[in-house]
C-alpha cells in the first residue's frame, strides 16, 4: 500500500453539492415527488403529572387532519421502549412509552401524534386536542434527585437507577497516610447538543413491493431498521432505512427510538401514504436527550510534592426521567475521572438518579467533561495549596510514554477493563506551554491548563463494501452515517490507497442500509477506527483481488504485481500492466457482453487458464466485503491552554489566547481533525460560558430558543492554535484514533482555571456566565 | 415573485412563511430552517439583493420581489460561485446545514464590503449560527471569498445572486 492520500489535506468532496443547495436532509425528501403527510406531537407540558383524560375528538373533526393517535390507538401502545444498554447494574431501569397515557414525567414527553395534510393543520388540530393533567411533585435537580422527597417513579425507591463502586488499591488506607488531604465539590449542569438540523422522519409503505422506507436523521440508521423490523414483524429485508444528509449530530441523533422514529412508519403503513414528521427548535429543547447534570464529592490525598495517593470521588449522575441509554455516561465519568495521571489508589461511586427532566444519553465529550473538569480542578487545588505550578503538578501526575499498555483497573463502556494502548503525555504538557507563550500584559488576565484522554473507537465492528467498476471508479459503502465529519472524503482516502486511485475517484456511500445492512453506529469518535479500518480491510481484499486475476493474464506473480495509479503492473516494468477497470471485467465472466470493454470476460475471448470461468471459491466481481472489530478502545489525548480576561466590571470573557496539542494517532487528514477540534473547542466554550438550560422548579425550560439559550456566534469563539503530535495506536491496522469529540473535553476545566485566577475566586461548578461570576465575586462561596 | 430569475405564481395560503414556500411549493431545499424564531440564519436569502431571514417572512410579502435562493449562485455544470469555492477551499463548511445560510450572508456582506477587516467579518457572519465548525475556518473563507471576487471596480460583482435592486 502506498500512503499517498493517507495524511494528506485532501479537500472535501461532500462540499460541492451542499454548497449549490443540493444537500439532501431528511425534511429534503420528496421521494417520487409524493407530497407526504406531516405530522405534530401534542407533549406534556408538565414536568410531572398523571393524565386524567386525553379528548382528541375535535381535532379528529377537523378539515385537514387525517389520522390522530393516542396510546390506546396503538397495538405498541402499552409496551415500555427498550432499554438500549442493559447493564446488571441498573437494577430499576425504566423507559417510556411510545406516547404517555397514564404519568407523564418531563416537559416534552409525548402524549398525541396527530397528521395532518401539512404541518400548519396538525399545530392546529394540536390547539383542539384536550388533555387533562393532574400536577404531581416536580424532582428538577440530581441534588433533589437523590434526597428523594419526592419519587420520579413510584416503584423506583430513593430515585435510584444505578448504583455502581469500583476500587483499585485501597483508598481508605492511602487517604489516612497521605501527607495532605483535600475535600472539593464540584457540580456541573445539563447541557444540550443543539445540532443545527433538529430531528426528522419521513416514511413509506409500500403495498406492492412490502417494503417500508425510511428516511431518519439519526446517528445509526442500521439499528432503527432492526428495531422496525421487529416491531413492525417484517424481514429485515423489507425495511430500508436511510441517514440522508444530517445536520450534525453531537450524540443525541444516535438516541433511539425516540416515539416519533416509530409513529411515523407506523402511521405510514396504516394510511398508505408517505408521512413525515420535522421537530420545530422549541421542541428539540426539550424533547431531544440532554446530558452533562452531575455532582461530584471528592477527596483527595497527596505528598508535598504534589504527587496524587489516593483519589475518592463519590457523585450523583441526573439521568433525567427515563433510562433508555442504560448507565453508559457514569460508567464513561468513572473511568475517564484519572485522566493521564497516575492514581494508585481510586474509589469512584456512582448513584444514577431520576428526575423529572429529559432523558440523557450521549453528548459530545460525553461524561468526560465534567471527569476532566474533576480531576484538572482537583490538580488545580492541589497545586495552590502546595504554592506548585500547575504545570508541575501535572508532570509529576503524568503516565510516562514507556508505561503503556496501562491498565487503569476499572470497568470500560465496551465490557472491558480500560486500558490505555499508546501516548505521550508529557510531550503533549511541554508543547503546550511552549505554544502558548508568555503571559499576556494586563490584569485580570488568568492563565488555564487541561489535559484529558478519550476513549475511542469503541467496538463492536463496522463493515465496508469495496467495489471497482469496470470504468475504473470505485464505489464504497459502509452502515454508519456523517453528521459533517467529512466520511466520504477520509474514506476514499483509505480506499484510494489501497487500490493506488485517485481520491476522486472513489465514491463513498454511508447511513444507507439499501447500500451496507450490517453495522452499528457513528458515536464515541469511533468512525476513524471501525469504519475507517473496515475500509482498508475491504480495499485490500479488493487489491489482492485484482492482483490474483491480473496475474493470470500478465504472466506474473501476483507477489510481484503492485496497484499504481489506476493500474496493475509488474514492479520495476510499468509497461507490462492493465488497468484497474480491465481487471474488474475479468472479474465477472459473462455471456453477453454489456459496453464498457465487456466482451472482454465473454465465452470466446482469450482466457488464460483451464477450468470453469470462476473456480472453487472464487466470486464474481471486483469486489470485497471486510469488517474490523476492536480488540479494545483506543486512547487519544491532548493538552489544552489558554489566557482569558475578565472584565471586572462586565464580566465580559475575551479569551486571548487558545492552544491544543491533540493526539489521535494517525491523522488521516489533518483539514478535518483541525475542523473537527475548532468545532469541538467552540462548542466547550459555548456550555462553559454561554449556554445554560434554565430549568425552573417546576421543570420548565424557560429559555427554549436560541433567543435566550446563547449558542455562540463568530463573535464569541477565538482562533484556535493547534498541533498534532501522533502515537499511532497498536490496535488496528490504520494505527489511528478517534477525534471527534475530543476538543470539548476539557474546555471547562481550562476556563474555570483562568477565571478563577483572573477573578480571584474559587470556580467549582459549570456553567458560567457574567452574572454567575459577578455573584461569585460578590460572595465567593 | 421572481426566485432565482422566475417568475413564480404568488402562494395560495396566506399565512404560509417564504421559508416553507420556496422548500415545499418551490422545491428549493437548500434554504434551510433551523430555527423557525430568526436567530441561526440557516434560512437566509437575498431578498431584492439584501440577506433577509425568509423564516420571518410571509411568502405573500415577497410578491412582486426577487428572491435569490443558494440554487441561484450558480447554475448545474458552472463553477461556484466566488462564496461557495471559497467555503470549499477553506473548509468552511462540515454537516453544510448552516451553510446556505452563510452563504448568502457573505454574499450579502461582500457586495456591502468587498473587503472586510476581521472584526467586519466577525460581525457580518455574527447572524448565523453554526455548531460543526468554530467558524474560524467560515472566517477564513470570507478573507478567501474577497480575494476570489472579482473587484466591483472593475464591474464584475459578486456573482449572479448579487443582483441589483
Amino acid at each position: 500500500m502506498t500512503t499517498r492520500w493517507f495524511g494528506e489535506r485532501v479537500q472535501r468532496v461532500e462540499d460541492d453539492r451542499l454548497l449549490r443547495g443540493h444537500g439532501r436532509f431528511t425534511d429534503d425528501v420528496n421521494e417520487n415527488g409524493e407530497r407526504a403527510l406531516e405530522s405534530y406531537l401534542v407533549r406534556s407540558p408538565y414536568a410531572h403529572a398523571r393524565i386524567r383524560s386525553i379528548d382528541v375528538s375535535a381535532a379528529r373533526a377537523m378539515p385537514g387532519v387525517v389520522a390522530i393517535y393516542t396510546a390506546a390507538d396503538l397495538p405498541f401502545g402499552q409496551t415500555d421502549l427498550p432499554i438500549l444498554i442493559p447493564h446488571p447494574n441498573l437494577t430499576h431501569g425504566r423507559t417510556q412509552r411510545c406516547l404517555a397515557s397514564e404519568v407523564v414525567r418531563y416537559v416534552g414527553e409525548p402524549v398525541v401524534f396527530i397528521v395532518a395534510d401539512d404541518r400548519y393543520l396538525a399545530e392546529d388540530a394540536a390547539d383542539l386536542v384536550q388533555v387533562e393533567y393532574e400536577p404531581l411533585p416536580v424532582v428538577i435537580t440530581p441534588e433533589a434527585g437523590a434526597k428523594a422527597e419526592h419519587l420520579v417513579h413510584d416503584d423506583v425507591p430513593g430515585n435510584v437507577a444505578a448504583e455502581m463502586i469500583q476500587e483499585v488499591g485501597s483508598v481508605q488506607a492511602a487517604l489516612a497516610s497521605a501527607p495532605r488531604r483535600k475535600r472539593l465539590h464540584f457540580r456541573f449542569e445539563r447541557g444540550a447538543a443543539s445540532p443545527m438540523e433538529a430531528r426528522a422522519v419521513w416514511a413509506r409503505w409500500s403495498t406492492s413491493e412490502r417494503k417500508l422506507t425510511v428516511y431518519d436523521s439519526t446517528q445509526s440508521p442500521t439499528s432503527i431498521r432492526g428495531g422496525l423490523a421487529v416491531l413492525f414483524g417484517l424481514p429485515e429485508s423489507s425495511v430500508e432505512v436511510i441517514a440522508p444528509d444530517v445536520g450534525g449530530g453531537f450524540g443525541p441523533k444516535i438516541m433511539l427510538f425516540y416515539s416519533d422514529e416509530l409513529l411515523v412508519p407506523f402511521a405510514a403503513m396504516q394510511l398508505g401514504r408517505p408521512v413525515k414528521w420535522t421537530e420545530d427548535r422549541q421542541e428539540h429543547f426539550t424533547a431531544v436527550n440532554q446530558e452533562r447534570g452531575q455532582v461530584h464529592d471528592v477527596e483527595v490525598g497527596f505528598d508535598g510534592e504534589g504527587r496524587v495517593q489516593a483519589l475518592s470521588v463519590d457523585f450523583i449522575h441526573d439521568g433525567g426521567a427515563y433510562t433508555p441509554y442504560g448507565i453508559i455516561l457514569p460508567i464513561i465519568t468513572a473511568a475517564q475521572v484519572p485522566g493521564p495521571y497516575r492514581v494508585p489508589n481510586y474509589w469512584v461511586r456512582f448513584r444514577d438518579v431520576y428526575t423529572n427532566a429529559t432523558p440523557t444519553s450521549p453528548y459530545r465529550g460525553a461524561g468526560r467533561p465534567h471527569a476532566c473538569f474533576v480531576m484538572e480542578r482537583t490538580l488545580d487545588a492541589i497545586a495552590a495549596e502546595l504554592g506548585l505550578e500547575r504545570a508541575e503538578v501535572r508532570r509529576r501526575n503524568l503516565i510516562q510514554p514507556n508505561e503503556f499498555p496501562y491498565e487503569l483497573g476499572v470497568a470500560w463502556q465496551d465490557g472491558n477493563r480500560v486500558v490505555y494502548d499508546s501516548g505521550d503525555y508529557p510531550t503533549l504538557l511541554d508543547k503546550a506551554l511552549e505554544k502558548l507563550g508568555p503571559r499576556p500584559a494586563g490584569d485580570h488576565i488568568g492563565m488555564g491548563l487541561g489535559m484529558y484522554v478519550e476513549g475511542t473507537g469503541v467496538g463492536p465492528y463496522e463493515g465496508a463494501h469495496v467495489q471497482v467498476l469496470v470504468s475504473g471508479k470505485v464505489v464504497a459503502a459502509t452502515g454508519i452515517p456523517s453528521q459533517g465529519q467529512a466520511h466520504a472524503t477520509v474514506w476514499a482516502q483509505v480506499v484510494a490507497d489501497q487500490l493506488g486511485v485517485d481520491v476522486s475517484d472513489v465514491e463513498v456511500t454511508g447511513g444507507d442500509t439499501r447500500r451496507f445492512p450490517w453495522g452499528v453506529g457513528t458515536f464515541a469518535s469511533r468512525g476513524a477506527v471501525t469504519a475507517g479500518n473496515a475500509m482498508a480491510v475491504a480495499a485490500g481484499m479488493v487489491a489482492e483481488k485484482a492482483r490474483h486475476i491480473a496475474a493470470d493474464h500478465l504472466e506474473a506473480d501476483p507477489a510481484d504485481l503492485e496497484l499504481v495509479d489506476g493500474r496493475v503492473r509488474v514492479k520495476g516494468s510499468p509497461d507490462r500492466g492493465m488497468p484497474l477497470g480491465a481487471v474488474a471485467v475479468l472479474a465477472n465472466p459473462v455471456r453477453y457482453a454489456f459496453g464498457g470493454g465487456t466482451e472482454a470476460a465473454t465465452q470466446f475471448a482469450s482466457r488464460p487458464r483451464p477450468g470453469p470461468p470462476l473456480q472453487e471459491g472464487e466470486q464474481p466481481g471486483l469486489e470485497a466485503t471486510g469488517y474490523y472489530s476492536p480488540p479494545g478502545s483506543t486512547w487519544a489525548s491532548g493538552c489544552h491552554a489558554a489566557y482569558v480576561h475578565v472584565d471586572p466590571k462586565t464580566f465580559r470573557l475575551e479569551v486571548l489566547k487558545y492552544v491544543v496539542i491533540h493526539d489521535c494517532g494517525r491523522v488521516i487528514n489533518p483539514l478535518v481533525v483541525e475542523g473537527q477540534i475548532e468545532g469541538g473547542v467552540a462548542q466547550g466554550i459555548g456550555g462553559a460560558f454561554y449556554e445554560r438550560l434554565a430549568y425552573d422548579e417546576e421543570g420548565q425550560l424557560r429559555n427554549a430558543s436560541f433567543m435566550e439559550f446563547l449558542m455562540p456566534y463568530a463573535t464569541e469563539i477565538p482562533a484556535i492554535e493547534i498541533d498534532h503530535i501522533e502515537t499511532p495506536s497498536p490496535l488496528n491496522p490504520l494505527g489511528v484514533k478517534g477525534a471527534g469529540e475530543a476538543g470539548v473535553i476539557p474546555v471547562g476545566a481550562v476556563l474555570a482555571a483562568a477565571i478563577e485566577e483572573a477573578l480571584g475566586v474559587p470556580i467549582t461548578e459549570m456553567p458560567l456566565s457574567p452574572l454567575k461570576l459577578f455573584e461569585l465575586v460578590k460572595s465567593p462561596s | 415573485m421572481k426566485v432565482n430569475g422566475v417568475v413564480h405564481p404568488a402562494p395560495t395560503d396566506s399565512r404560509r412563511l417564504l421559508s416553507d414556500h420556496l422548500r415545499h411549493d418551490l422545491g428549493l431545499t437548500g434554504t434551510h430552517v433551523g430555527c423557525e424564531h430568526g436567530v441561526c440564519g440557516c434560512c437566509t436569502v437575498l431578498f431584492d439583493g439584501a440577506p433577509v431571514r425568509s423564516c420571518l417572512m410571509l411568502a405573500i410579502q415577497a410578491e412582486g420581489h426577487e428572491v435569490t435562493t443558494i440554487e441561484g449562485l450558480a447554475a448545474d455544470g458552472a463553477p461556484l460561485h466566488p462564496v461557495q469555492q471559497a467555503f470549499h477551499e477553506c473548509h468552511g463548511l462540515q454537516c453544510g446545514f448552516c451553510t446556505p445560510g452563510f452563504v448568502m450572508s457573505v454574499v450579502g456582506l461582500l457586495k456591502q464590503n468587498p473587503n472586510p477587516s476581521a472584526d467586519e467579518i466577525n460581525e457580518g457572519i455574527s447572524g448565523n449560527l453554526c455548531r460543526c465548525t468554530g467558524y474560524a475556518s467560515i472566517r477564513r473563507a470570507v478573507h478567501r471569498a474577497a480575494e476570489l471576487s472579482p473587484s466591483p471596480v472593475q464591474g464584475g460583482g459578486s456573482g449572479r445572486g448579487a443582483r441589483q435592486k
